[in-house]
């Protein structure tokens, strides 16, 4: 289990309490948070549920899959610390990861 | 205009059984699609990828599962219109009337959306400005390809649209190709050939690097893109190009009146109707207690959308259930011998 915060563009943060096994994109999906839309269902075949991870936490997380950076591409404003929320794994070693979300998904 | 007793709206799998089933209790149908191709996502975001729960197929691809549905389609005339997005749906009596943005009009008891998670459209460049100049200076596809000659062209992207369009303009144009990263994912023998016209001084390669803002006075005269570092760099251009992929938009069938739950259009479980009468929704575009995103509940909700349709495509007759193993009538539609 890892406490994840959501902070959508707007500044408004949502915390929420994720099991382990389960990705980041799918403990927003299940907690109904906005701004995550995964079109997709986890399958790396869009890139909506794109999220900033921040610094501190970027090196922490597991590292991107292959092909998550060509998908990426297609995200709104990708940055460095762009990540696909379905590509990220949760445990408890991430307990406290903070992702800020883009302006918009597509 | 086009009469038929059903349209459906999406070539991808859903799309293609439920035509393959109105056809079999013998009703006529055909199929628009936003995209080129016939397959939907399947062929657009995972032609290659390895499906393992289509029922009685261990396992194949996105570009197998759809020409097997096409060959299964192979004994009906389909009509398909590709290319075409469905743009209009207005009620006329107990009809609808149906209006593609090429112009098409159909004219039927029954409209079937088999959306996936809608229309594939390009992405934008995100600076609001862009949207001034858009289809005439910036663009995200090419139609006529002369209209860059001897002009400064600025291509966005690191796929192989943008390399390959990168390759072939440099020809007759000053060409610069700004990707955000400095890997890309066109084939190798198409970066290859771009990293060595760049090291030629043939393309002007910018990596690391996005657009910022643009400016002109009715037509794109200067860009200004910003790397990395938040360091940012003014181009003198005359078009910007941008080949960032296709997203997935709802598009107009937000405002046809239907009722929505996000991304999806809700449907009862008999007939998989929406709100609107003769109006259905099968696929990964419907939604209902227990929906399930999966290629096959697909093929059951099209399956019950067919019979639903009959009933407002033949109000005076009866529908009669039938095996294909049996049924000589259905044998006959299919062109097979009966015993």
């Amino acid at each position: 289990m890892a406490k994840i915060t959501y902070i959508e563009n707007n500044g408004k943060s949502h915390s929420v309490d994720v099991a382990d096994g389960l990705t980041v994109m799918e403990g927003a999906v299940q907690n109904n948070i906005p701004g995550i839309d995964a079109d997709c269902g986890g399958g790396m075949a869009c890139a909506t549920c794109h999220v900033y991870v921040k610094d501190e936490w970027f090196d922490k997380i597991n590292k991107k899959s292959e092909g998550e950076d060509d998908m990426i591409d297609q995200a709104y404003e990708p940055k460095k610390n762009s990540r696909l929320s379905c590509q990220i794994q949760v445990s408890s070693e991430i307990d406290g990861l903070e992702v800020h979300l883009p302006v918009k998904q597509v | 205009m086009i009469k038929t007793d059903a349209l459906i709206i999406g070539a991808g799998p859903t799309g293609l059984f439920t035509a393959h089933q109105l056809k079999l209790i013998g009703l006529d149908c055909e199929i628009v699609d936003n995209l080129d191709k016939i397959g939907g996502q399947c062929i657009e975001l995972y032609p290659d990828k390895p499906i393992y729960d289509i029922p009685a197929i261990p396992e194949c691809t996105g570009e197998e599962l759809t020409n097997n549905l096409l060959d299964q389609l192979k004994p009906f005339n389909v009509k398909f219109h590709l290319g075409e997005r469905v743009d209009e749906l207005k009620k006329d009596n107990d009809k609808w009337k149906v209006k593609t943005n090429k112009g098409t009009e159909f004219e039927t008891p029954n409209v079937i959306i088999a959306g996936g998670v809608g229309s594939f459209e390009p992405r934008k460049f995100p600076p609001k400005e862009c949207e001034q100049f858009e289809n005439k200076t910036i663009l995200y596809s090419i139609k006529d390809k002369k209209i860059f000659d001897g002009k400064t062209v600025s291509i966005f992207g690191g796929g192989d649209s943008a390399l390959d369009w990168a390759l072939e303009l440099s020809k007759k144009s000053k060409v610069y190709l700004i990707h955000r990263r400095d890997e890309f994912r066109a084939a190798q023998a198409t970066v290859d050939k771009v990293k060595e016209l760049s090291n030629a001084g043939k393309i002007n390669l910018i990596t690391n690097s996005q657009l910022k803002t643009v400016s002109g006075n009715g037509k794109l005269e200067e860009i200004e893109i910003e790397n990395d570092n938040k360091e940012t760099k003014k181009l003198k251009t005359d078009f910007a190009l941008g080949f960032f992929g296709l997203i997935m938009q709802l598009g107009p069938i937000a405002n046809w009146g239907l009722n929505l739950n996000k991304k999806t259009v809700e449907v009862d479980t008999e007939k998989f109707e929406t709100n609107q009468r003769g109006i259905y929704a099968v696929g990964d575009i419907c939604n209902y207690p227990g929906k399930l995103k999966l290629i096959l509940s697909g093929f059951h909700e099209g399956a019950l959308a067919a019979r639903a349709c009959f009933k407002l495509a033949r109000p005076n007759e009866k529908y009669r259930f039938e095996f294909t193993t049996s049924s000589k009538t259905i044998k006959n539609r299919l062109g097979v011998k009966s015993d």
